[in-house]
């Protein structure tokens, strides 16, 4: 059907003005990447002067030295892979199991259960009680709380659900014959098969725990506790107001605008790194997702 | 009894129920030998439940200090109630009226730009014949989906910085003043909706496309006998075919037409510019956890919670009503 050597001159034209656009978006997408990277590497008085553009002016790497010296930077980067690993293990541990259970049809209430998980995704009781009842809970403050209280979300109990209940019911009789039990049916016959669906719901969790931002920011106090992106954020609204930074930083080579872009660049690169392994299974997970709840 | 049942041998616990009930069997003992047999499925599922119950479901129950005089030493439960004070307290707040503007105004605007973006590019992206060079500006335009909002927030604060950032010096090239874009009213609601459409346009284009994968290739090639080119191609077959999906997708976007990504305003926000960027969320952050007035703050997230659920509701019915008569 779209075959270059049928086209007429003017479908030629416009597939070329197309491809033209589409390169000009894509252009723009990665640009403040290529321009927050040239700024970590600029000299901080060519950065403050807004010299820089596309290339590093004055090249150094004195912003990532002042970065990487900073034990809170190390901190603050540990506790984001301890949040993003602990967190999605613990989401799977509570996802894989309970929407096994709601697949199957011989679970009594099932109605009542997944109307009890979809009622979630329409109605939430907003950022106040929720804050209170983690206080309540002891909850505040701790890198267990987060790590737990994030854990599920119905969306992805759904997804998964939907997924096992796809599962033609032969392969669960042939297991049940050799006499396995729910969790061996789960654990030998369903996750196996389920593997791009569970690879999605990981991805979702690996994303948002490692972009989380809003509730570690409200609910950590300690230093030690806090995640790279609350520690991005102290960073890059402290820098420009911090006198005594001003004074350090005419004598080094590094302004806030490099320190700022130098750590946006560090947290990004285990993103970049991950991004090509994920791209083919999130393509196909937003599209699980667009079910029936 | 079922078939499966006789086919194992059953313990001495099933064997004395068996006994004495065989004959009458009550409710009671019906549920007994359900849960005997199929004891870990629910196992499987108590967990969740339970997460459910204490994260989800025990702040509801808090909402009640949305109706109360509350006060951390007297707890939830032993505040006492003041009825709708708070709710006369919020519709008399030119702060909060003005919130809801904003809310409404700033997801309207998204809708009117940042909706159409992922459509208008999808349809692009079904016409670039080169495979690879298709394959490789997608995998580009999909990656600023997966930036966490602070990075996208350090992005935009440094671009648009008054002296340093790239905005003004190409500004400057033109001649043109420097402008402290982020201390603006009139500046915040393009920056932010720009911002969201470079972060999700892409993203967004991958149910459109997966739509257009699903056109039936027959009505392309009768096209093509009928010497049609590509522009009337797409107007007369991609954009009807895919028309339901962009459909429920619009339902969707109004049905979540309270939900601003308000993490992004907190980042991009400050005093100078809450006259336009201050929404329902971002309000309620400064009312209850920052200056603790748990209760005030409690009753606006409790309206805005109602009027999401009612929107989202209908939403969800129209986008029913409208797919189990549409195409698919």
């Amino acid at each position: 059907m779209m075959n270059w050597n049928l086209y007429s001159r003017g479908d030629k034209f416009f597939a070329i003005m197309v491809s033209i656009l589409i390169g000009m978006f894509t252009v723009a997408t990665l640009y403040p990447f290529i321009y927050i990277a040239a700024v970590s590497f600029s000299s901080g008085f060519a950065a403050q002067a807004g010299k820089v553009v596309l290339t590093p002016i004055d090249a150094t790497l004195e912003a990532y030295g002042y970065i990487l010296k900073d034990p809170q930077f190390w901190i603050s980067y540990r506790n984001t892979f301890i949040y993003t690993i602990g967190g999605t293990v613990m989401s799977l541990a509570f996802i894989i199991p309970g929407a096994y259970a709601l697949s199957r049809p011989q679970l009594k209430g099932r109605r009542f259960f997944n109307l009890f998980i979809a009622f979630t995704m329409w109605f939430n009781a907003g950022l106040i009680p929720f804050f209170l009842n983690m206080r309540d809970l002891n909850l505040l403050d701790s890198m267990f709380g987060i790590i737990l209280a994030f854990a599920v979300n119905a969306f992805n109990v759904i997804l998964l659900r939907n997924f096992f209940e796809a599962i033609p019911k032969s392969f669960e009789e042939a297991a049940r014959m050799d006499g396995a039990n729910d969790f061996q049916v789960l654990w030998k016959v369903f996750v196996p098969l389920s593997k791009p669906a569970i690879a999605t719901i990981t991805l979702f969790c690996i994303v948002s725990r490692w972009n989380g931002f809003f509730w570690a920011m409200v609910l950590l106090q300690s230093e030690d506790k806090i995640p790279l992106q609350v520690f991005l954020r102290h960073t890059i609204s402290n820098l420009s107001d911090d006198d005594e930074f001003a004074i350090v930083q005419t004598a080094a080579g590094f302004s806030a605008e490099t320190v700022t872009a130098a750590i946006i660049v560090c947290s990004i690169v285990p993103v970049l790194i991950v991004y090509p392994f994920i791209q083919k299974y999130f393509e196909k997970g937003i599209l699980l997702g667009g079910v029936k709840e | 009894m079922t078939v499966q049942e006789k086919e194992r041998p059953l313990s001495k616990s099933e064997v004395a129920i068996s006994d004495e009930h065989s004959a009458t069997i009550g409710p009671f003992e019906a549920a007994v030998e359900h849960l005997k047999r199929e004891w870990q499925l629910y196992l499987m599922l108590l967990p969740m439940i339970i997460w459910f119950a204490v994260f989800l479901y025990k702040p509801m129950y808090g909402l009640q200090i949305a109706f109360k005089d509350y006060s951390i030493f007297r707890g939830i439960a032993g505040s006492p109630w003041v009825g709708l004070e708070h709710f006369e307290t919020l519709f008399a707040n030119d702060q909060f009226l003005r919130a809801i503007k904003n809310t409404i105004t700033i997801s309207a605007l998204n809708l009117l730009f940042g909706f159409p973006a992922p459509i208008i590019l999808a349809l692009m992206f079904n016409e670039v014949l080169n495979a690879s060079y298709k394959r490789t500006a997608q995998t580009i335009v999909y990656l600023p989906h997966f930036i966490s909002s602070v990075i996208i927030a350090g992005i935009v604060i440094t671009a648009f910085s008054p002296t340093a950032g790239i905005v003004n010096t190409v500004m400057g090239w033109f001649g043109l003043d420097p402008v402290y874009f982020l201390t603006q009213p009139e500046w915040f609601r393009p920056i932010f909706i720009g911002t969201g459409i470079w972060q999700e346009a892409g993203f967004g284009s991958i149910v459109f496309l997966a739509a257009i994968a699903g056109v039936n290739p027959s009505l392309y090639e009768s096209a093509v006998v009928d010497g049609a080119n590509r522009w009337q191609m797409m107007w007369k077959i991609t954009i009807p075919s895919i028309l339901p999906t962009i459909l429920i997708m619009l339902i969707i976007r109004i049905g979540n037409i309270m939900e601003v990504s308000f993490e992004l305003v907190i980042l991009l926000y400050q005093p100078a510019t809450y006259e336009t960027a201050d929404v329902v969320n971002t309000w309620i952050y400064r009312q209850g956890l920052q200056s603790g007035q748990y209760d005030l703050a409690a009753a606006a997230g409790l309206f805005n919670a109602i009027v999401a659920f009612v929107l989202v509701m209908t939403a969800n019915t129209l986008s029913r009503r409208f797919s189990r008569t549409s195409l698919w």
